[in-house]
């Protein structure tokens, strides 16, 4: 087990996050690479101010809570944005996870106290259960749901749900430690090659679509689109 | 000609086929496929074979990240669904959630690189035209700024390219290319439309006159060729507002067309053709800004999307153009068009802002001063500017016979949104939500007119005297 154990935490993350850090700079990159002035038709480089403000206010509306979509619909709105918050704020400022990074590579940064990472990643799983009935009841939903839909929420709960059992000590410690670190890293490896690509994908198309409206639709008349 | 008619009556098997990949280029095969009305056509569609070869390249070629991205990444979140009107008009039919309508025809092409058959490839069309007018209206509520409409429109052109084209797009298309202008009107029809008009409104108007192809212009006015064919009262009511505001202004001969069924038939090679066409007016005729009708979606084709066909880096047309609305704003600020207060319109109206050049053009502001100058008791629809829903008609919706009754049963949105207002008089600045409007009044009879700007600018203008008819007897 104490090998097992070495092994997860040692060379196997580290080719997780590499996995993970090459993985989405391709990604972006490829993205980029792939836009095209006249096949998408937005003047990106010749028009370059009123993009990057058609961009900016995209991310603005979409980063916060100011659109319409969460005035329409406030509750799964609220569970996405408070399900991503958590999802990445716990794991990043958890104490136990910093403390190990200090181990490894001797840097670290602030931390939250436990046990609010705790309660984060009850919300993470909450918010994931939610989102799971959603898709098995709302026929709307429902027709667009596949089994990758499945698939990358499971990817995404399972660290937390490890997490929480390893943390509270419930069942195996070791045995849930060394769980809890692989889905870590399932989920790291999956960004790139999933749906989770939205990880970075997300900021590429929301930049690419404010661009759009920022130059040619709407943003050249000072109004941009009505997020 | 009569020896081929009868050659043709003798052996009616050697027709051309009616569907093919390639666009509609010859006077022969426009006639047969409008002579044909759709009835075979579909026929031989059902049996039309896909060119999986052709369709991989073509992928390869003009599938990149953005869409692919957009595809990938769609998180199946269902908050597209109630953003689309025919969703809300189908009773929450969830065959009708636009990422589904999308992941379902594009997605599986993506999927499969274009290994599909005959039947998906009916869907497809029926789905690209029958099920989404392009409004773009749902792009503006995905949280990952996924744009259904831009992927529509996409996909539309990869049915195109295959064959797999609604009946009159196929016509539509097959116009601009052989004419320069959506139906079969030439430049000689429209020169002499454009005579007969000044002619006409001589006497109320004396000294009116539509220059045609003057040099070095303020003003380069485009039109619309239905205007042509059914409605030349609008081109002599645009020459009234032109010479009642001391405008210098012309038309080009060739050029004057800058509507683009191109454009809803996914047409691309045709849509470079015909907004090159009007763009060589402007480079030929100098004048200092472009003015077009009142149209929505031919601001879409030639102001907005026009210059990236046409393959100007800067996104911009090669004079400033201007909608109609901008310049009857511009004019109304700047005094040259005054209008009589008292006769502002008394009932309460209310106005379709079209997405063509609201959502997807900015002009939501413009319209709304208008509204302030020429009506007394002006009615928001809910929702409105850049969220209001699609007419119902867009998109080459409104032309399509395959589509009639989805597009009827489309209608009811903007049936609701406008006995909403309480208002019975809609003013609709574009000539397809004018058509969805008047269809709607026709199929729903909810006792409502509606009207282009034009006529209700004439008759509120305050007419300077030395503009007015002599009075008979004080001739010189």
């Amino acid at each position: 087990m104490g090998a097992i154990y070495e092994f997860v935490s040692g060379p196997l993350a580290l080719i997780s996050f590499a996995v993970f850090f090459i993985g989405c700079i391709y990604k972006v990159i490829w993205y980029v690479k792939g836009l095209d002035w006249r096949l998408d038709r937005v003047a990106y480089s010749t028009q370059r101010s009123l993009g990057i403000k058609g961009a900016i206010r995209s991310l603005y509306h979409w980063l916060l809570p100011l659109n319409q979509t969460t005035a329409n619909h406030p509750i799964f709105m609220g569970a996405t944005y408070l399900f991503h918050l958590c999802l990445i704020v716990a794991p990043i400022f958890l104490v136990a996870h910093v403390v190990l990074i200090e181990e490894s590579w001797n840097i670290s940064w602030v931390t939250i106290p436990d046990p609010i990472p705790d309660y984060m990643a009850m919300v993470v799983i909450a918010a994931g259960v939610f989102f799971l009935l959603r898709r098995l009841t709302n026929p709307d939903v429902k027709i667009i749901t596949d089994g990758s839909d499945y698939l990358v929420l499971a990817i995404a709960l399972a660290p937390f749900i490890t997490g929480i059992l390893a943390y509270n000590q419930i069942f195996d410690n070791q045995l849930m430690t060394i769980l809890h670190i692989l889905a870590g890293e399932i989920m790291l490896v999956a960004i790139p090659f999933t749906k989770l690509s939205h990880f970075v994908l997300f900021f590429c198309s929301r930049i690419q679509l404010g661009m759009d409206y920022g130059i040619k639709r709407g943003g050249v008349h000072g109004r941009g689109i009505a997020w | 000609m009569a020896e081929e008619a009868k050659t043709q009556e003798k052996t009616p098997q050697a027709l051309p086929p009616l569907v093919s990949r390639v666009p509609v280029k010859t006077k022969e095969m426009l006639d047969l496929l409008l002579a044909d009305r759709g009835v075979t056509y579909y026929e031989e569609m059902k049996k039309f074979p896909v060119d999986t070869a052709a369709f991989k390249k073509t992928l390869a070629a003009s599938c990149k990240s953005r869409i692919r991205t957009w595809l990938k990444i769609c998180a199946h979140c269902g908050m597209c669904a109630d953003t689309c009107f025919f969703y809300l008009a189908n009773d929450r039919d969830p065959k009708q959630v636009p990422s589904y309508k999308i992941q379902s025809t594009l997605g599986e092409i993506v999927k499969r690189n274009g290994d599909v058959d005959t039947e998906f490839m009916m869907n497809c069309m029926d789905t690209a035209w029958g099920k989404c007018t392009c409004c773009n209206r749902c792009g503006q509520f995905c949280p990952h700024g996924i744009d259904m409409g831009v992927m529509f429109g996409y996909t539309r052109g990869l049915c195109f390219s295959q064959g797999f084209v609604p009946h009159e797009m196929k016509i539509g298309s097959g116009m601009h290319w052989l004419y320069n202008a959506q139906m079969d009107i030439t430049v000689d029809d429209f020169t002499e439309t454009c005579a007969w008009m000044a002619e006409e409104n001589e006497d109320d108007w004396p000294g009116l006159n539509i220059p045609v192809d003057k040099p070095n212009a303020d003003i380069m006015y485009t039109i619309n060729a239905r205007e042509v064919k059914h409605y030349p009262e609008d081109i002599a009511e645009a020459a009234i507002l032109f010479h009642l505001t001391g405008e210098n202004w012309t038309v080009p001969s060739k050029g004057w067309e800058s509507t683009s069924l191109a454009m809803f038939a996914g047409d691309w090679a045709c849509c470079k053709q015909q907004v090159e066409w009007v763009y060589e007016a402007m480079e030929r005729l100098k004048p200092n800004r472009m003015v077009c009708t009142e149209c929505g979606h031919m601001h879409r084709a030639t102001i907005t999307e026009g210059p990236y066909w046409a393959g100007l880096p800067s996104g911009n047309t090669p004079v400033p153009s201007l909608h109609y609305v901008e310049w009857v704003l511009e004019v109304l600020e700047n005094g040259k068009l005054k209008l009589d207060p008292a006769k502002k319109i008394k009932e309460p109206v209310t106005l379709q802002d079209p997405c063509n050049y609201v959502r997807n053009a900015g002009l939501s502001d413009v319209t709304r001063k208008i509204m302030g100058y020429i009506a007394e008791d002006f009615r928001e629809m809910q929702p409105n500017r850049e969220l209001n829903f699609c007419c119902g008609g867009g998109g080459g919706m409104n032309g399509i016979g395959r589509y009639r009754k989805e597009r009827n049963i489309g209608l009811k949105v903007k049936r609701d949104q406008i006995l909403a207002t309480g208002a019975k008089f809609v003013v609709s600045a574009c000539h397809n939500c004018w058509d969805a409007i008047r269809d709607l009044e026709e199929v729903y009879k909810i006792g409502i007119k509606w009207s282009f700007l034009k006529p209700i600018l004439i008759k509120q203008a305050i007419v300077p005297d030395h503009l007015k008819p002599k009075e008979e007897g004080t001739d010189e």
